[in-house]
């Protein structure tokens, strides 16, 4: 018994030097030239994509039944419908002003702004704890301020959804490809067990056009640009009118501002 | 040593059988789950955890508890705690493995486990967590087996399972406060959001976990020829009261500051919504009740020294003790941290009978290996009788 447990613990030594040597070894290989990634030269470039989205302007097209962000992007990602709230999967949506600024309602509200829905996504947090959380680093953010997830190492411990304040993570309950109506085959489907969520269009922007949902819009009521940028549209914006971001309290610098 | 696991009476080995069908049962529900993914479960994209985070976060509270008789019996000389330390490192070995197999079903992607090993991320408190979990089993499973294989042997055991020891005593420590930082860093999850979270942790880890420890010394008594020693069993009994009264005075804490300042966001909100129902939603509500009844049924026991000390009210006030934190960390405050949601909406929860079941089937595999873990020892403290 004596023997076969040493034999035992070698083995274990073993594997854990293999394990320790493991980043090492990779180091080596990337180093011996193994494929770059070449970004293209039409790419948009920025420090930190946001949206400033005027709600006056999306209202009266809303009413007159116009849902051309949202279709547009569930198109263009390959987004399942699932008809069942609970694993619905939801990248931009709209919801209630008292659901997307819980902390900001009172009982005087206007009519207009209280009955109106609010377009909600993914507010590219510049703090954002989803990557804090996520242990695998599945979740992370680009240089540029997106917030984005890689789908082939997420391990689905849904860490990050606890961790984001403003549901906008969701998980794939199941298989979401019999859900998906038209297949964009331009865009990758994803599979169960792995969290999801608005990219602002990342495979866009890394070839010189807008996000989907900002081009799409008939009324121009979502205007994207570089926070960073003074001269940016959405500096503009910020700079002349009085804007609202969601749960500002909470410290994670959401991108995306809002006009009432 | 192993081969006494593998001899028993009759009734050892039906215990046994009814475990591996539990355990065979979850098992195949999980392969259920593994097929369909989590849709078979109760959770949603609102309540992200449930039953199985449940479990791993009362666990680690179980395991942690093995300091409780560590720590008497190496730095304060507690002699009657030498006899039954390998009942508490043996306990951590079962709540631990049972941890890590909570964390695994729990997984949308089980097969791409070892990404979080591949690549360390520092900055999650789930990666610190499992890398304590994994710690602080390996210690355990080497202190018990050492110590034991010493006594079994009948000679001192090697002076670095000492140096072991003292490790395991803060490492203990460690699990549990890890495991609340998985819940007191986040923001906008209000209920969770609170500084004594790793307080109460640890306050109803040592209530839970050697309540369970003192139920599991009666069995061993009564189906075996090893004592643990009633002397080790009242000190465990005030080891437990202490730890419950501790307990209940911190979730009294949190109601204070939810109810004067009225803070809504201050966790008033899942208070209301664990105790009276929220909009209309309250699944949660009678079990809630059921943990504030039994925690002063158990309070009542455990304080009055005469129900403390007889074996009969000892074993209803500990068995109290452990169903009650079951229900207040297990379910009560894993499910109220998602509800209301971040739109402020009620999203209820509640687990699918393939969830149970999955979940049981965990269970039974931990009581297996407590199981033998346990006859083991418990032969090997037979003999040298
Ligand atoms: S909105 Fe949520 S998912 Fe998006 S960056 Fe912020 S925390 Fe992360
Ligand atoms: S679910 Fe995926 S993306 Fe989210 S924290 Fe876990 S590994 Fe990271």
């Amino acid at each position: 018994m004596d023997t076969s447990r040493r034999e035992f613990l070698k083995l274990g030594g073993a594997c854990a030097l293999g394990l320790a040597l493991l980043p090492a070894v990779k180091g080596f290989a990337a180093g011996t030239g193994s494929p770059q990634h070449l970004a293209s030269p039409k790419a948009l470039q920025g420090k930190r994509w946001g949206l400033v989205i005027d709600m006056k302007k999306c209202w009266p097209r809303y009413q007159e039944g116009c849902r051309r962000c949202f279709d547009t992007c569930r198109r263009e990602h390959n987004i399942p419908v699932i008809d069942n709230s609970k694993e619905e999967i939801k990248w931009i949506w709209p919801e209630p002003f008292a659901n997307a600024f819980p902390d900001q309602e009172h009982e005087f509200i206007p009519a207009d702004v209280k009955d109106n829905p609010f377009i909600v996504l993914c507010n590219h947090c510049d703090n954002p704890p989803c990557v804090r959380v996520c242990p695998t680093k599945a979740t992370f953010k680009r240089p540029d301020g997106i917030v984005m997830i890689d789908y082939h190492r997420c391990i689905g411990c849904r860490y990050c959804m606890a961790a984001c304040p403003y549901g906008a993570r969701s998980f794939n309950f199941r298989d979401p490809r019999p859900y998906i109506k038209e297949t964009n085959p331009a865009y990758p489907t994803r599979e169960k067990g792995v969290v999801e969520k608005c990219t602002l269009c990342v495979e866009r922007i890394d070839t010189g056009l807008p996000p989907a949902c900002v081009e799409a819009c008939p009324a121009g009521a979502l205007a994207f640009g570089d926070l960073e940028d003074p001269a940016s549209p959405v500096r503009q914006l910020l700079k002349t009118r009085y804007t609202l971001q969601r749960k500002p309290e909470l410290g994670t610098h959401p991108s995306v501002y809002y006009i009432v | 040593m192993i081969a006494k696991a593998f001899t028993g009476s009759r009734r050892y080995w039906s215990w046994v059988t009814f475990l591996l069908v539990l355990a065979a049962t979850g098992f195949a529900c999980y392969l259920v789950q593994f097929n369909q993914g989590l849709t078979v479960t109760g959770m949603s994209r609102d309540v992200s955890w449930g039953l199985y985070i449940g479990q791993l976060t009362f666990l680690v509270g179980v395991a942690a508890s093995a300091v409780m008789l560590v720590l008497p019996y190496y730095l304060h000389n507690v002699k009657a705690f030498g006899r039954i330390t390998i009942l508490g490192e043996f306990l951590a070995v079962a709540a631990i493995i049972m941890c890590l197999l909570f964390v695994f079903v729990d997984l949308g992607k089980p097969m791409r486990l070892l990404n979080m090993i591949l690549y360390p991320t520092p900055n999650s408190i789930l990666f610190w967590d499992m890398v304590v979990l994994s710690g602080y089993l390996l210690l355990n499973i080497v202190i018990g087996w050492t110590m034991l294989e010493a006594e079994y042997k009948t000679v001192a055991p090697p002076s670095w399972v000492k140096v072991l020891i003292y490790i395991s005593i803060p490492w203990a420590v460690s699990i549990h406060t890890v495991t609340a930082f998985l819940y007191a860093g986040l923001p906008g999850r209000h209920y969770w959001l609170t500084a004594i979270m790793a307080a109460r942790f640890l306050a109803s880890a040592f209530a839970s976990g050697p309540a369970l420890l003192i139920l599991l010394c009666f069995v061993i008594r009564r189906f075996s020829k090893f004592d643990p020693g009633q002397e080790a069993i009242n000190k465990l009994a005030a080891i437990v009261t202490y730890a419950m009264i501790i307990s209940v005075f911190f979730i009294g804490l949190e109601f204070f500051t939810a109810f004067y300042s009225q803070v809504p966001a201050h966790g008033m909100d899942t208070l209301l919504y664990l105790f009276t129902g929220l909009d209309g939603h309250g699944k949660l509500v009678p079990l809630m009740w059921l943990f504030v009844i039994l925690a002063f049924i158990a309070l009542i026991l455990l304080i009055n020294p005469r129900t403390r000390t007889r074996e009969k009210t000892l074993m209803v006030a500990c068995g109290a003790v452990f169903v009650s934190m079951w229900l207040e960390k297990g379910i009560g405050l894993v499910i109220g941290g998602f509800i209301p949601n971040a739109f402020n909406q009620v999203t209820e929860y509640s687990p699918t009978p393939l969830e149970m079941l999955i979940t049981l089937g965990i269970w039974a595999i931990g009581a297996l290996i407590l199981t033998f873990l346990y006859k083991i020892a418990v032969t090997v403290k037979e003999e040298i009788l």
